[in-house]
């Protein structure tokens, strides 16, 4: 499990625009990348393309290479779908499916592709999941209940719980606290520290201390001006960029002076 | 921290002229009470007392004094206010009138004839009184399920479509044309076209159940249509999203998410699409003819149905035409109530079936 992720000279289009242009970065297994930037600068953008994700918006389209583990998965016959059972996404806005109670939320994954499990192994996979997102000891008594009945910062432990159930390699999060109170967003926290330990993850995210608190490495977005495509400035340790980055605007940003 | 929470000002004492103008003057409370039950008490009277109909405008006037009165103590803004309430109760009034009045008339005249012989009896060799509606009732049930049976995957297939595969595409912009132009068909065209596509087959003069059912889809079709495509429209974005991620292909998203999600509205759509067009008259008096034997198959010979039983006892009620005249109203009513349980039904679905939030 855990596979890491180089992509180089990646460019994203919705339909003629050109949103991000010239990526290449690589992340490293089993440790947090941060993406940080200012709002529009394509950090999501890229996020979702790494998992093809990018392409279900019409007109999306992407050129360079995303080798995970040395395959490219935008060569001619990677079937996107694969892609997605192999690494995980967890949106910004909590979105457990409404006609489904918290177990099958959990099971989604294999429930929707229609899996045949014993019940035995889906109670383990229920267990375990919910465990790893740090959510099995609020719902264990409900877990028949409708997972929209949860609050916001349940659901999304709900969501990332769904996202791993599947064991994929690696697990993309789109800001994934930004709706949610500061004492969810330290569960949330607190729970992907865990999870580095088996997968690799990266996180796009608004906050810089979160940013800091969370990562190893750490990218920088930045798009010279409205209408511009967003460019990767530069990205290193965490603890490197937040202390002695090299470029002056991604000093600029972290010190809050402009974004 | 107890500090910041005083306000810097605090005076025990409202000054009374700046409470004066926050308050402004008003109609006492009971005034506008009072009126409306004075102009409703005088309505009803109007219409079912002995004095006559023109007593409902007196009714009308003495509502109208509390915007007047408004207008003299309170001033323009709120005397607009109870003036345009006036005007908007006035008009729920209007539109209730022949509501109210269909439903009084048939009830009334309807549920005499109501009885287990009308029920359970077809007109078959009958003159003069007795006889029922069992063939009539079993041909609209038999026709509208087949009309359903037509039109509910067609126009969820298309909805499916045009919301699901076709979004911007030139194709699904023609075919939403297309359904509107189709919601506007009138349904003696949508007849003769079941009667013209029929006689293609049989030659003509032919009769048949499952003709009138096409007649009826292609009325029901664009209602279909529009109902899903709206419900379809309804479910968010994320759980699409949220399913891709998991790495469930699309079909299965659309299968085992979009449509359960939307399941309870799509139901009430095809509820309320078949409420509309089970009192159609015009098409089913083409294709479907009327009989007077019961007849169970679609698909060989005439079929009555409740609309078109109703018209043709009305028409042609024989001698004496008291009784048939009597089995229409009835048959009306069943109608009425068959529509009303529809709707009733599509209430308790959409209920039920709709995801449970918090509770």
């Amino acid at each position: 499990m855990a596979k890491s992720i180089d992509v180089s000279d990646l460019n994203i289009y919705y339909g003629d625009f050109l949103a991000v242009e010239g990526v290449t970065i690589p992340v490293a297994a089993r440790s947090v990348t941060a993406f940080i930037g200012p709002s529009g600068c394509g950090k999501s953008t890229f996020l979702r393309s790494l998992n093809r994700m990018h392409e279900v918006i019409r007109g999306a389209r992407v050129d360079g290479k995303v080798l995970v583990d040395g395959q490219d998965l935008y060569a001619d016959d990677m079937d996107p779908v694969n892609v997605r059972r192999m690494i995980g996404m967890v949106f910004q806005r909590p979105n457990p499916f409404p006609t489904m109670s918290i177990a099958e939320n959990v099971l989604a994954g294999q429930k929707l592709n229609s899996k045949r499990m014993k019940k035995s192994e889906a109670d383990d996979i229920v267990e375990r999941s919910l465990r790893s997102a740090g959510l099995w000891n609020e719902v264990k008594d409900r877990l028949d209940r409708p997972g929209s009945g949860l609050s916001g910062g349940q659901q999304q432990r709900l969501c990332i719980a769904r996202a791993i159930a599947t064991q994929p390699e690696v697990l993309l999060m789109d800001e994934p606290c930004s709706a949610l109170d500061p004492i969810s967003t330290s569960v949330i926290e607190d729970l992907i520290h865990e999870l580095k330990k088996d997968y690799t993850i990266v996180i796009v995210t608004h906050n810089m201390q979160q940013a800091a608190r969370v990562s190893d490495t750490t990218a920088f977005f930045n798009l010279a001006g409205v209408g511009q495509p967003g460019r990767l400035i530069e990205h290193g340790p965490t603890e490197k960029m937040f202390s002695n980055p090299e470029d002056p605007a991604t000093e600029a940003y972290i010190q809050g002076r402009f974004g | 921290m107890t500090s910041t929470m005083q306000s810097p000002t605090s005076s025990p004492t409202p000054s009374p002229e700046i409470a004066q103008s926050l308050r402004g003057r008003s109609l006492p409370t009971w005034a506008p009470k009072a009126f409306g039950a004075a102009a409703v008490a005088l309505a009803l009277v109007g219409v079912f007392g002995p004095v006559g109909f023109w007593l409902v405008f007196v009714a009308w006037l003495v509502a109208a004094v509390i915007p007047l009165w408004s207008m003299i103590v309170e001033g323009r803004r709120k005397a607009t206010d109870r003036f345009v309430t006036l005007l908007v109760t006035t008009a729920f009034v209007i539109a209730l009138f022949p509501l109210g009045s269909i439903l009084t008339t048939v009830v009334s005249r309807g549920a005499p004839v109501l009885g287990s012989e009308f029920f359970t009896y077809s007109m078959r060799n009958i003159v003069g009184e007795g006889g029922g509606i069992y063939h009539a009732l079993m041909g609209t049930l038999l026709i509208t399920a087949a009309a359903a049976a037509i039109s509910v995957p067609i126009g969820l297939f298309t909805a499916i479509y045009l919301i699901e595969y076709g979004e911007g595409k030139r194709l699904a912009r023609w075919i939403r044309f297309l359904v509107d132009v189709m919601t506007g068909i009138p349904s003696i065209v949508a007849g003769l076209f079941a009667y013209a596509l029929f006689v293609i087959f049989f030659g003509p003069g032919v009769r048949m159940g499952i003709g009138g059912a096409v007649a009826l889809s292609v009325l029901m079709i664009p209602v279909v249509v529009r109902s899903c495509e709206e419900m379809l429209k309804l479910v968010p974005n994320e759980l699409r999203e949220a399913s891709y991620a998991l790495g469930v292909p699309k079909w299965r998203t659309i299968v085992k998410v979009v449509l359960p999600t939307a399941l309870a509205g799509i139901v009430t759509g095809v509820t309320l699409a078949v409420a509309r067009v089970i009192g159609e008259t015009a098409p089913l008096l083409i294709i479907a003819g009327l009989t007077d034997s019961v007849n169970f198959n679609l698909f060989d010979g005439r079929m009555a149905t409740l609309p078109v039983f109703t018209y043709f006892s009305i028409i042609t009620p024989g001698v004496p035409p008291g009784p048939s005249i009597e089995r229409a109203w009835g048959a009306a009513l069943v109608l009425l109530i068959i529509v009303m349980l529809l709707n009733l039904a599509a209430r308790l679905v959409s209920y039920f079936f709709s995801p449970k939030g918090e509770r």
